[in-house]
């Protein structure tokens, strides 16, 4: 990183100086899985993700968006940062204020954020979103200090999105969008987990991962745009 | 020549004599301008909620502008630089007027990202942490080298007037300062002749490529994203064609203003009009060949997202705007610039001016309807512009015209050097041609 000299020129000359940020353990491949058959688009992943990390209103990390298809199926579809292997986003931020991680996670510093919006364009999912005035602010959000990796307090002029939890994650705890559907469902639609492990959990179940994905049918949104996604989701109507 | 050159003292009026007219002109555009400072003050304040964008349509109004200034600024230098290299001789009136749009255009286009940061205040960062792989810094890049171009490109063929406007005429401490700082040493011998013209002819032709890859770039900021109606290769001629375009439409209008006000007849001649609205007419026909290409390719393969874009364009929200562009910004100037009765001064600024204006809908077209198809399943992107948008926009037209208007008091807006050169080498070829038939 510097004026005018990116990661991939570094590379190329052979060179590779450490961007601070991005040092995570590499171990660990973070993923999530989605099961499309299960989720009844009650909201409740949105609602526990925005309550612990105090999204502000109006702004969400992951959303619950309702598919019907012309044959008149219906389904819901939430939609978290797709934390994409190889990410438009990252690639066209002027600053790198984002970033993919060791570990696979794409994270924004709120510090270095120029608020150009630029990342939004590009992503093909919109799972971005920017702070239009300064958000409204609760007294618990506003004692808690900032880290890259826990974003808040939240403010005015940069970009911000899912994290896929890396705080809980450290922790060996479940993101809040799980551990929310889970508590809400009993037998919770999204699942989260270590690609390297493979398996991902709910709280409740644990699914080997290549297998489930493989025999249930798991897709990626917009796979045909190469973006390669962590995020899988297993179809809305098992077979 | 240099100082023996007898420059035509009608051109020197317009920095002698200023009328009413003229003050209360600065005055109403400094009023808009201030107006837009305010609702630029007003952003500063509460963040780009006071705009009209939002998650979806994230770019919008200052987007659009700062393409189409972009686009304007093209007219200068390339057309300059084009006719220069080409030994156009019937370019010399008109030089000078189209090289200082390029420089105030590209101003206040690079205002324009700045206008949309979210954290203006972070601008440091791009020189802190550029990263090169960002077409937002290829833009950057750029447009710096252009401007930096443009700038020494307009400033050299003003050395010779400088001198004699430093030598001849009293115009008080300010403009005797800049035309003493400008002229340097000059003193018109042979050799600073010869290495003046070679300056000149150099820079002419290392603009036209710089030129050509600003609005590449731009257009590449565009086409390098993964979304519908953005993410074609068309992109980068569209943009250099679009900016040609409404560039010799701005300086078309530019001509017919100070043809009239500062009664330039003599050397903004009908000729001028018509050489220009036949360059006007060849990129008109090629933005409507590629504007088909673009939409046809998109329409023929129909696939989704293709489809909603063209949709919102043709039937949607966007129709009356998209229509009113094909239409009014390109067809009917088409015709009035291909029918002899329509080819007049007056005809020709008027196509002029519908061009321009459809251009500012071409640019607004490209940034916003993309950005309002929905991406997921499958709310679409509403965007309405706020008054601190249309404020800023309308202080942006305002500051262009200001600045021109300022900067045609300060140096004679036709290059007299180059004039009376012209005449000169016409008196030249008529003698010789006298001495070759006695």
């Amino acid at each position: 990183m510097g004026l005018l000299i990116s990661d991939r020129v570094f590379e190329i000359v052979g060179w590779n100086p450490t961007d601070f940020r991005a040092l995570a353990d590499n171990r660990k491949q973070w993923v999530m899985v989605i099961d499309l058959a299960r989720c009844d688009g009650c909201g409740e992943c949105t609602k526990g993700c925005s309550r612990e990390h105090f999204v502000p209103e109006g702004t969400e990390w992951i959303t619950v968006f309702k598919v019907q298809d012309e044959l008149g199926a219906q389904y819901f579809l939430p939609r978290p940062c797709m934390h994409c292997e190889n990410a438009p986003c990252v690639k066209v931020c002027p600053v790198g204020a984002t970033f993919r991680r060791d570990d696979g996670v794409i994270l924004i510093d709120h510090e270095r954020c120029i608020g150009c919006r630029y990342c939004m364009a590009a992503c093909p999912y919109n799972a971005r979103s920017f702070n239009w005035a300064e958000p409204a602010h609760t007294p618990a959000e506003l004692a808690h200090p900032y880290s890259i990796e826990e974003p808040w307090p939240h403010r005015v002029g940069v970009v911000e999105k899912c994290m896929f939890c890396v705080h809980y994650a450290k922790q060996g705890k479940l993101p809040a969008c799980v551990r929310a559907c889970t508590a809400e469902m009993g037998d919770g639609a999204i699942f989260f987990g270590d690609m390297r492990e493979d398996a991902v959990s709910n709280g409740t179940e644990t699914l080997p991962l290549a297998e489930t994905l493989r025999e249930r049918g798991g897709f990626r949104f917009k796979e045909e745009l190469g973006t390669r996604p962590r995020v899988w989701y297993l179809p809305p109507r098992s077979s | 020549m240099g100082q023996t050159i007898e420059a035509d003292p009608s051109l020197v009026r317009p920095l002698q004599r200023t009328t009413w007219r003229f003050y209360v002109l600065c005055g109403v555009l400094t009023t808009i301008v201030g107006i837009g400072v305010a609702g630029y003050v007003t952003q500063l304040q509460t963040g780009l909620a006071v705009t009209g964008l939002n998650d979806k349509v994230s770019w919008g109004l200052y987007i659009s502008n700062f393409v189409f200034f972009i686009g304007i600024s093209h007219a200068g230098t390339l057309i300059s630089a084009i006719l220069r290299v080409s030994g156009a001789a019937w370019r010399r009136p008109i030089t000078r007027m189209a090289e200082s749009i390029t420089v105030i255009a590209i101003v206040i286009a690079a205002a324009f990202p700045i206008l949309d940061l979210g954290r203006p205040d972070r601008i440091i960062n791009v020189f802190l942490y550029g990263r090169i792989e960002s077409a937002i810094m290829w833009d950057f890049v750029s447009i710096f080298t252009y401007l930096t171009g443009s700038i020494i490109y307009l400033s050299l063929p003003m050395i010779p007037d400088a001198a004699i406007l430093r030598a001849k005429y009293q115009l008080g401490r300010f403009r005797g300062f800049l035309y003493k700082l400008l002229a340097g040493r000059w003193t018109g011998s042979r050799l600073q002749q010869i290495g003046l013209k070679k300056a000149i002819g150099l820079m002419a032709i290392i603009i036209i490529p710089v030129a050509v890859s600003v609005h590449t770039v731009v257009s590449w900021i565009f086409g390098m994203t993964l979304r519908v109606g953005w993410h074609t290769a068309i992109y980068g001629p569209y943009f250099v064609v679009g900016a040609i375009f409404s560039g010799i439409a701005t300086i078309i209008i530019a001509m017919a203003v100070f043809r009239r006000v500062y009664h330039l007849e003599k050397y903004l001649t009908v000729k001028h009009f018509r050489n220009l609205g036949v360059l006007l007419l060849v990129l008109d026909i090629a933005i409507i060949y590629f504007s088909l290409s673009d939409y046809l390719t998109a329409a023929y393969g129909s696939q989704t997202q293709d489809v909603r874009w063209l949709a919102a364009l043709s039937t949607g929200p966007y129709a009356v705007l998209f229509w009113g562009m094909l239409i009014g910004g390109f067809i009917v100037p088409a015709v009035l610039l291909s029918l002899n009765r329509t080819r007049s001064v007056a005809g020709i600024t008027i196509a002029a001016i519908l061009v321009a204006v459809g251009m500012w809908v071409e640019r607004f077209l490209i940034v916003v309807p993309t950005m309002a198809v929905p991406q997921v399943p499958f709310d679409w992107g509403v965007y309405q512009a706020t008054w601190v948008e249309w404020a800023i926009t309308a202080a942006s037209i305002a500051a262009f015209a200001l600045l021109y208007a300022i900067f045609s008091k300060i140096f004679p807006i036709v290059s007299m050097w180059e004039v009376a050169e012209e005449t000169e080498t016409i008196s030249e070829a008529v003698a010789e041609a006298e001495e070759v038939t006695t």
